[in-house]
């Protein structure tokens, strides 16, 4: 999917978490919110985004997505047990 | 003309908690305290002669012919406005009143024409009833007077008192020289519409019914909603529908396919032809009301452009072939098999329709996620009340408003934002405005004047006339001023809600960039208006939120919502009849397309795909293994395709390439599919991208559900079989077979059963149980066996209602040189949605083009006239529209509808989108308006490409 247009959604996204003051909660409810409402394969390209510099992603969906990343490798490794 | 199975009463239903027994005849009655002496004989089975009385009116009194006598009172007493009292003694018949009802009808039928054989009424004429009831005999008065039923004198000359017949109005006709003026046209206009668009012009034997400046009606005020039709009592107002089939034999209840009011009419049939939709009395939505669609707009049903046999084609530029049901499902499965062969389980998806019933919508998520294997799954919700869904699940813990309509009767303060109702929810409309005559307050927050700021005995005490894009800004304001003025229902807050959450909401919405005075510039509205406004939301009794599109349809949608919950928890307006937080929603079926599980992330009633429980319970119901993760949503899936990941679609009953924004953008993904299935009544804007069609059923030939905008259910049933064959329940069963994941459903009740089985807020909901209670309001289970009319009573359905923080976060879609102004989308009464089923009706005589309205400054700045050809350019696309220049309208934005493929209007809005669920940002749009003499590059494509489509259905040849 065209990486601009995901990485502006998961700005959007960080956009809204920012209100709150507790910075690692706004991660978290960043991760949280991509892992509830977005298709696998989208998550994977906006983790794999990151990974490759995360052009576009603002300081806090950076954090978020990095979130993002570690709560879907859990899963994968709990898969794979 | 009243239903033909409805029993009128005389005067309404009286609720009071003191019972008064009286004597009626010598039979002894007991009915509640301001029941009419009428309508207590109705139901002791006593019916006494009326004319100008109904119950779906207030008592008038006029034509005396109720008169009774009453012991130790004086005279005789018209029944329908004198109230029962304890222990009276009632005679509706002696010599003196049969003398007296006589000589009365004997005057109204002199000035009547006797052409009861060749009448419309025929056969349901309160008049000719009448005349029989009292035993009239002859009419010595003879016809040869001053009369208004001859065209001339007996001299020959032109009759003054004469007027010919209006058939201005598509759907009814008006006949002045059968009336009686027993005002119940006026009475209904008024009562139940509030228009007030009839009056009684002159007095005495000048007396006649006018429409507006006695106009014809067509040009008049007059709304056609057919209240006044439906309350003659004689053919002067009927349905054409009637004057041309004669009277219906049959009556069957069902329910309006057209907005989320869900309102309950009575199809009245002869055979398996509908003679008229008479809105049922009955109806718990809208108590015997209707508007101008759901009363006369079904001609789209018979329509000759309704494509009943399925059609198949490799490329979209093949002509069409008609093939049988075998055939073409046989081709779709085999094209979604051969795509998950080739590029894997995850590339095909479904569309679910909000205009199918709920157990349609249910078996085509059903199709994808167990006879697909995936969660590509979504519906038409997604453009509209998706954030609806997560705002108010996310603080009150449940997608859904809080009331039923009827509330609104105990409402003090009507707050409406972003919404429409006399346009787009016209009966509740007219609910609301009856509430409002009778004296609660309104406040209205909308970037245009809509008709509710000020229409006839209604003007709303404030109009916040914000600038579009700005509700979130505007909803903090009123919090900022219900916080800091000490105006927070503290005892509630503590009671109901979590206290972290509520005290850092209570700091944010403190800061001083959201006073109104610091937001003023932003959103345009005067900060002294905001905190009048707030005050009186806070203070002024039950409070009420009437919310639609403008407040779900925006970059911060979402967010918007639960600025709305934030509100009501803070005033304690939840929990009870009069207040709470209300969605009004555009289709009928909306809210139950997303209980049904429709949305990729969750399963009916609300529950995510990720859950171990829930998902178990579908696995070993449906016997097999399902996906644990969120499918792509609508516009993932459009750029899914684009970017070739994602291959076929089956569209059941959505217009994705007309009602999606960004239309160049979407139909490039339809082009980019290699099998798109649509389910439709016509060949509509996506069917031209598609390479299966199968035909679809109108609401009149399937059994099933739906659910309104209270959350309440209500049965669709058959008055005629499916044109083409089958309901599309069962093509999507058939496709289901052919994929290999077999359904074996006989009747629709056996798959609201499985829906109840597998759905808590479901488990007491069942056809038969909707067929004894009418309608049923979920969640309907063992905690609340007859459903739930108020939500959240006692505690949230979450448990404590959570604050959420709503900071405004500004679009992007902002003015600048080269698109200075702000477009903004909405909906017309005589129209609907895309208009697939209204523009093939004669709606198009209120409204045959989308125009562009615009401020008389702007306009004139751009030398732009009335009917003026406008280019309207934004970044996404152009189009050309005729201006219409508007003062509803305030100076930088423009307003246009969206219900004629051609207008365009999706070609400029954007891919903007909600953060939380990526609804449209339909409302929002910086555009360019220019005077033009052509169509757009794209209206001529889209001719162009309309043309080849249609010659390619044309060409469609039989097998």
């Amino acid at each position: 999917m065209n990486i601009e247009r995901l990485v502006t959604m998961a700005n959007d996204i960080s956009h809204y978490f920012a209100a709150d003051p507790d910075q690692a909660a706004g991660a978290a409810a960043i991760a949280d919110h991509l892992k509830k409402f977005w298709e696998p394969g989208m998550r994977k390209q906006i983790v794999a985004h990151l990974a490759g510099g995360g052009e576009g992603l603002e300081p806090l969906t950076r954090m978020g997505v990095q979130k993002l990343a570690e709560l879907d490798n859990q899963v994968t490794a709990a898969n794979s047990e | 003309m009243l239903s033909i199975v409805e029993i009128d009463r005389g005067t309404p239903a009286v609720k009071s908690d003191v019972q008064v027994t009286l004597s009626i005849d010598g039979r002894s009655i007991t009915v509640p305290e301001g029941t009419s002496v009428m309508r207590a004989a109705a139901q002791a089975g006593i019916n006494i002669p009326k004319l100008c009385a109904t119950d779906m009116l207030e008592a008038f009194g006029s034509c005396r012919l109720c008169l009774v006598e009453i012991e130790n009172r004086k005279g005789y007493p018209a029944s329908c406005t004198t109230p029962v009292v304890e222990g009276m003694k009632v005679s509706t018949q002696t010599p003196k009143l049969a003398d007296i009802r006589r000589g009365v009808m004997e005057l109204y039928i002199s000035d009547h024409p006797l052409d009861c054989l060749t009448c419309p009424a025929n056969g349901h004429c309160e008049l000719q009833d009448m005349a029989g009831v009292v035993g009239l005999r002859e009419v010595r008065y003879g016809y040869d007077g001053a009369n208004h039923v001859f065209a001339k004198t007996k001299q020959g000359d032109t009759n003054p008192h004469f007027v010919a017949k209006d058939e201005s109005n598509p759907y009814f006709s008006f006949d002045p020289s059968k009336c009686i003026v027993c005002s119940r046209c006026v009475r209904a206009c008024d009562e139940v519409q509030g228009t007030f668009a009839l009056t009684i012009q002159g007095r005495g034997f000048e007396s006649k019914v006018a429409a507006s400046q006695n106009n014809r009606f067509l040009d008049s005020e007059c709304v056609s909603c057919g209240a006044c039709v439906q309350a003659c009592p004689t053919a002067t107002l009927s349905e054409k529908s009637l004057i041309d089939r004669g009277q219906a034999e049959h009556s069957v209840v069902t329910t309006c396919a057209y907005c989320g009011v869900g309102c309950s009419f009575r199809a009245e049939m002869k055979g398996e032809e509908i003679v008229r939709m008479v809105p049922n009395k009955d109806g718990h939505a809208n108590h015997g009301h209707s508007c101008v669609k759901g009363r006369f707009a079904i001609g789209y049903a018979t329509h000759p452009d309704r494509i009943n046999t399925p059609m198949i084609r490799k490329k979209i530029s093949d002509p069409w072939r008609i093939v049988s049901w075998e055939e073409a499902i046989a081709y779709a499965a085999s094209e979604f098999k051969r795509l998950q062969a080739t590029y894997g389980k995850f590339s095909i998806g479904g569309i679910t329709s909000s205009r199918c019933t709920n157990e349609e919508t249910y078996l085509v998520q059903k199709l994808v996620r167990a006879g697909f294997g995936n969660n590509n799954v979504d519906t038409c919700a997604r453009v509209c009340h998706s954030p609806t869904g997560y705002g108010l699940k996310s603080t009150m813990g449940e997608s859904a408003g809080t009331q039923d309509f009827d509330s609104i009767e105990q409402t003090d303060v009507v707050l409406v934002i972003g919404a429409n109702p006399t346009d787009a929810h016209p009966v509740f409309g007219s609910q609301m405005k009856r509430r409002l005559r009778a004296g609660a307050k309104l406040i209205v927050a909308d970037p245009r004047r809509i008709d509710l700021v000020r229409t006839p005995h209604i003007k709303a005490d404030y109009h916040l006339k914000l600038k579009p894009g700005t509700n979130v800004a505007l909803l903090n304001t009123l919090a900022h001023v219900i916080v800091t003025e000490g105006l927070v229902d503290e005892a509630f807050v503590a009671a109901r809600c979590e206290p972290e959450a509520f005290a850092k909401w209570r700091t944010f919405v403190s800061q001083d960039k959201y006073s109104p005075e610091a937001m003023e510039a932003e959103t345009g509205v005067p900060a002294a208006m905001v905190r009048s406004a707030a005050r009186l939301y806070a203070t002024g009794g039950n409070a009420a939120i009437y919310y639609g599109l403008g407040v779900t349809e925006h970059s911060q949608g979402s967010t918007a919502v639960m600025g709305i919950a934030n509100l009501a928890m803070a005033t304690g307006n939840i929990g009870r009849e009069g207040v709470g937080v209300n969605p009004l929603r555009g289709q009928n079926n909306v809210q139950g397309s997303c209980d049904m599980g429709s949305f990729p992330h969750e399963f009916t009633g609300y529950r995510h795909v990720s859950d171990p429980v829930v998902r178990g319970s579908f696995e070993a119901d449906w016997g097999v293994h399902l996906h644990d993760e969120p499918g792509l949503r609508i516009p993932n899936m459009f750029e899914a395709a684009i970017d070739g990941s994602f291959k076929g679609l089956y569209i059941e009953g959505e217009d994705i390439a007309q009602s999606d924004p960004n239309t160049q953008h979407v139909t490039a993904a339809l082009q980019a599919m290699e099998c798109v299935v649509v389910q439709d009544l016509f060949l509509n804007e996506t069917a031209k991208y598609a390479h299966v069609f199968l035909p679809g059923s109108s609401f009149l030939e399937k059994d099933g559900t739906f659910v309104n905008a209270e959350r309440r259910i209500s049965r669709v049933r058959k008055v005629m079989e499916p044109k083409a064959r089958y309901a599309d329940w069962e093509a999507t069963q058939l496709l289901a077979n052919a994929m290999g994941y077999p359904m074996h459903y006989s009747h629709p009740s056996e798959i609201m059963d499985e829906i109840a089985r597998l759905t808590p807020t479901f488990h007491g909901v069942s056809f038969d149980k909707i067929d004894t209670l009418g309608s049923i309001q979920w969640p309907c289970n063992e905690d609340h066996p007859e459903g739930t009319p108020v939500m959240h009573v006692n505690e949230f359905v979450r448990g404590k209602g959570r604050f959420m923080l709503t900071e405004y976060v500004p679009t992007t879609e902002k003015v600048n040189a080269r698109h200075p102004l702000i477009l903004t989308t909405g909906r017309i009464l005589s129209q609907y949605n895309v208009g697939a089923q209204t523009r093939r009706t004669a709606n198009v005589m209120w409204h045959d083009e989308d125009r562009l309205e615009i401020h008389p400054h702007d306009a004139e700045e751009r030398g732009i006239k009335e009917d003026d050809w406008v280019g309207v350019e934004s970044r996404a696309g152009q189009t050309v529209l005729r201006a219409r220049i508007s003062e509803r309208m305030q100076p930088g934005v423009v307003y246009t509808t969206f219900h004629f493929p051609g207008s365009g209007a999706n070609v400029i809005t954007t891919e903007n989108s909600d953060w939380a669920t990526n609804c449209p940002e339909y409302k929002v749009t910086a555009v360019q308006v220019t005077r033009v003499d052509q169509p757009s590059e794209w209206q001529k494509r889209y001719q162009a490409f309309s043309n080849e489509q249609q010659a390619l259905l044309d060409a469609a040849e039989a097998p």
